[in-house]
């Protein structure tokens, strides 16, 4: 096997898993340790920088990070349980002091280009901060009242008060932000003809996908589209609904709609899924916290047909079916023969699914369209047909989160800046890191290697009692001081990397014989897959990379799979060499700005 | 040395033996020893027999002197019995706990200064009475804990760490066991646990004197140039004349070698102990061209490894002595005071 270019700044990023798995690898040990250092308003500044929403998606992210966490993989027992991450960003954004001193103020002197997007929902606000701190200024069309997008229509108040959306919408907002709420774009070619410099669309995806089965027109009174209506419920024209209420559909969309009916008057409330329960596009935390609001989720029923007498809707028949697998894997859902189920309701919220919809952008501007009507687009420019025209968020290819549509605004910020500055869009320079040693002493790391066992702390909760009653009310109540400390601790640092110079190593073994993981090997090199079987302890996961290095006194490499280990550092505290070291590798990601200009020749030292 | 302990958390694919126990149960407190110390590659062998013999730790009585090695039997075995004695000593406690109770596994570790020097007539004894042991000597040379002063076992020739040269004639401890009747005699590096592995085991499993002299580099004042017992001299001099493999019994036998390159030993226990001879010339069934061997190899400046002798079916002080099965601590006073009418009949035999 070839040996290892730690020189790749992938490589260690990987071993960062929750960095790696973050869309924009926001960097979370980092912020954990800041956290557990009681550095709160240090730990919000680098979750701003990275992700710039902080306090909402501390309360609403789909943490991407969390499945990722190499702490589910190491912890002993029954409960394997990765680190709180999203909860602890929350502490971050709730303990913090005022940090308006800290936003970046933009350069006096614009530089005279004109960025329009259009919608105010994430993608836009990011490429927004962004490119206003350097310079640029950018007007946002929003057709609501208010900023922020879905995340103030379709997130029920209950998860993310309205509080701090206004807060970190203002943050951007105060950079020097044109915003034009209400005001809907109906043609890109006129928004075009205006002196724009460059466009960007994070219009999201608005549009809620219908259930056309019989009965659906009849019934219509009482059948809502879920986002339309969490939209109605969000800005108070919806306070109410029937006592018995359906939700249609298995995503997070469901899971809000279910919930928030249950406020709303909703006493019989249920979740009806086509598939199984397993299968629900909802995090799994979401479907937690719906049935623990006494919610049933009802799994292979496909809706068959609305039921109404005299114009009013009364329930709803499904057929029940089962998961099978046909000869080429595939699963299929096949009726199980049983007659059709009728569940009597007042409501049906429809969720499932969105779309998007582009009726304001002319067909014959230059604007290429691709599969399922959607604009065709560079996933890593973002940039469209029309080289002044991105898109970004749900609006560039289909609906997705929060933390995506941060990533593509991030990206496609760097891509307007390089267009605006005459570069090509597809030289991305690599993010900058850096390797520092956290050493301080003999026995003495800057950070905490002494490796927690504490399992995973919940979150407490407001009393079902009182949470029902009022939608305004927040159910997570997120972590106190000295539980996130206590959480804090449970993250391994993944981003203190070990480090291996082989030149300095004597072979004594000290390092295979502390290691608690048996992550190191000595051994002959072969390839890959052998290898994977000859170590000390099989290195199975084949999504984790090995550490291989060469250049041993006696002709061996040494192997290190980063797998499972716990990054405490006994390797380099028993190496008598300094052949290991513990070195704190921090990323700092391409951002619109100086940093994506391209590398100009190192200047040598004198 | 560390400060925080060892992590609990172990790597998914930890599996028990047939005990019941993790490799990780047999280990001790975190180490104190300098980092990289030889002592602990050899802790983490003895760590590895016990646990791939299925020997259970309250079943295992660890003995020690005074020394960096004697320290070590803090950092293994961590439920198992311990005994930290007095310099030299070690031996002889050994020998009284063996005699009170036969049924224990005896795990004794010493190093050079402890066997060499103060205990060098303790461990003479020990082994000329053949007590039933596994007897491991840490050898790095050098008196570490007193800043690297030549041991007795130091070559002579060789360099220590300040440039002085040891003008002394070295003990070889592996000659002195042969000499005085073990019945297992080994010698091995800290840095081959592949070799020293299988050696402790067969060792455990010998019942009889078996005594292993293991290289062990002392990093901080032993290696480097000049030094005979450095990772890189012993790697670079290291003669293995055989590999041993060990089997639980005949039936748990795998490999195929060519006849003639492995000789399969018996034990007594039922237990298999087969040699792949690397050095066509060596016979470790033979006492006396295993002492030849060893002497004739040695001034040719190799260092000899491997199982350089085994008695298949050794003798020990119980034996010798001939007492009852059961360990003596476990006689009660009516087995121990058999009564007037048993003394008068021996009074009189002797009359």
């Amino acid at each position: 096997m070839k040996p290892t270019d730690i020189g790749d700044p992938a490589y260690f990023h990987k071993v960062v898993d929750c960095q790696w798995a973050c869309p924009a690898h926001t960097p979370v040990p980092e912020y954990i340790r800041m956290i557990a250092a009681g550095r709160y308003s240090d730990a919000y500044m680098v979750n701003w920088e990275s992700n710039v929403f902080p306090g909402i998606l501390g309360r609403t992210c789909d943490r991407p990070c969390e499945p990722a966490c190499r702490r589910s993989r190491v912890e002993d027992g029954e409960q394997r349980e990765p680190v709180a991450i999203c909860r602890l960003k929350r502490v971050a954004a709730d303990n913090k002091d005022d940090v308006n001193a800290r936003m970046p103020r933009p350069p006096e002197k614009k530089n005279g280009k004109r960025i329009a997007c259009v919608g105010a929902g994430p993608a836009s606000l990011t490429v927004a901060r962004d490119l206003l701190s350097i310079g640029y200024n950018v007007t946002i069309f929003e057709q609501d009242p208010f900023a922020a997008g879905m995340i103030r229509s379709q997130i029920p108040r209950f998860r993310l008060p309205e509080s701090v959306i206004d807060e970190e919408v203002g943050y951007i907002a105060n950079l020097g932000l044109d915003l034009r709420l209400g005001k809907r774009i109906e043609s890109l070619a006129a928004l075009l003809r205006e002196e724009f410099d460059a466009v960007f669309i994070g219009s999201g995806a608005p549009r809620g996908r219908d259930l056309e089965i019989p009965g659906r027109q009849e019934a219509a009174a009482n059948i809502h589209i879920g986002i339309d209506w969490l939209s109605s419920v969000s800005f108070g024209h919806i306070e109410s609904v029937g006592k018995r209420v359906i939700i249609l559909g298995g995503g997070n969309t469901a899971m809000d709609c279910c919930r928030t009916a249950r406020r709303l008057g909703g006493e019989d409330v249920k979740v009806i899924v086509r598939s199984g329960f397993e299968e629900m596009k909802a995090s799994p935390w979401e479907k937690e916290d719906a049935m623990h609001e006494g919610i049933p989720i009802l799994n292979y029923l496909v809706p068959k047909a609305f039921v109404h007498e005299a114009g009013r809707l009364v329930g709803m028949t499904f057929e029940k079916v089962e998961a099978v697998r046909d000869e080429r894997g595939r699963r299929k859902l096949v009726p199980t023969g049983e007659p059709d189920q009728l569940y009597p309701c007042d409501d049906v919220l429809v969720a499932v699914g969105q779309e998007n919809a582009y009726p304001w952008i002319e067909r014959d501007i230059g604007l290429e369209f691709g599969e399922w009507d959607m604009p065709k687009v560079d996933p890593v420019t973002f940039q469209s047909t029309l080289p002044q025209v991105f898109f970004g968020g749900d609006a560039a290819f289909g609906p997705k989160n929060i933390i995506w549509a941060v990533a593509h605004g991030h990206d496609a910020a760097v891509s307007i800046d390089k267009l605006l500055n005459g570069e090509s869009l597809t030289e991305r320079p690599s993010p900058l890191v850096n390797l520092v040693s956290q050493k301080m002493g003999i026995h003495e790391w800057s950070y905490d290697n002494d490796v927690s066992l504490a399992e995973r702390f919940k979150v407490p909760h407001t009393d079902p009692s009182i949470s029902l009653k009022n939608i305004r009310i927040e159910v997570e109540l997120g972590f106190d001081r000295q539980t996130a400390l206590k959480e804090a601790a449970r993250c391994l640092n993944c981003d203190v990397q070990t480090v291996f110079a082989p030149r300095l190593c004597i072979e004594c073994d000290a390092c295979v014989d502390i290691c608690p993981m048996d992550c190191i090997t000595f051994t002959s090199n072969e390839d890959e897959t052998l290898l994977r079987t000859h170590l000390r302890a099989p290195a199975l996961n084949l999504t984790q990379d090995l550490y291989v290095a060469d250049g041993l006194a006696t002709g061996r490499v040494m192997v290190k799979d980063e797998d499972v280990c716990l990054h405490c550092g006994l390797c380099a505290e028993r190496c008598p060499t300094g052949a290991w070291d513990m070195q704190k590798f921090l990323m700092q990601t391409t951002k619109a700005g100086p940093g994506c200009r391209p590398v100009a020749p190192a200047r040598k030292a004198a | 040395m560390t400060y925080i302990t060892k992590p609990r958390l172990h790597h998914p694919s930890l599996t028990r033996n047939e005990a019941g126990y993790t490799r990780r149960d047999y280990e001790g407190k975190i180490s104190t020893l300098c980092a990289g110390c030889g002592h602990d590659s050899i802790s983490a062998a003895i760590i590895q027999a016990c646990w791939e013999l299925d020997i259970e730790p309250h079943r295992v009585a660890k003995l020690s002197g005074i020394g960096c090695s004697s320290k070590t039997p803090d950092y293994f075995l961590g439920a198992s019995h311990g005994f930290n004695s007095v310099h030299g000593r070690m031996p002889s406690v050994l020998t009284g706990a063996n005699l009170a109770n036969r049924d224990l596994v005896y795990l004794g570790v010493s190093g050079d200064g402890d066997s060499a020097s103060i205990g060098l007539g303790q461990f003479a004894h020990c082994v000329r009475r053949g007590v039933n042991m596994t007897y491991i000597v840490e050898n790095n040379g050098v008196y570490g804990l007193t800043k690297g002063q030549f041991s007795a076992t130091a070559d002579k020739g060789s360099k220590s760490k300040r440039g002085v040269l040891n003008s002394d004639s070295a003990i070889d401890l592996v000659a002195l066991a042969l000499q005085l009747g073990a019945t297992y005699v080994a010698r091995s590096f800290s840095g081959d646990k592949d070799q020293l592995v299988p050696l402790i085991k067969g060792a455990l499993a010998h019942e009889g004197a078996a005594f292993i002299d293991v290289i062990s580099p002392c990093i901080a004042f032993n290696n480097h140039s000049g030094s005979t017992k450095s990772l890189d001299y012993v790697r670079e001099h290291n003669e293995a004349v055989n590999r041993i493999d060990f089997f639980p019994s005949r039936e748990a036998i795998v490999a195929d070698y060519a006849p003639g390159s492995v000789t399969d030993v018996p034990q007594h226990d039922g237990t298999i102990l087969r040699l792949r001879k690397l050095h066509a010339d060596h016979d470790a069934s033979n006492h006396l061209e295993a002492m030849a061997y060893l002497q004739k190899h040695q001034a040719l400046g190799e260092i000899v490894t491997g199982l350089l002798y085994v008695d298949p079916n050794p003798e020990d002080l119980h034996a010798h002595l001939q007492t009852v099965s059961a360990p003596l601590n476990t006689l009660n006073a009516g087995a121990l005071s058999p009564g007037k009418a048993a003394l008068d009949k021996l009074n009189a035999s002797l009359r």
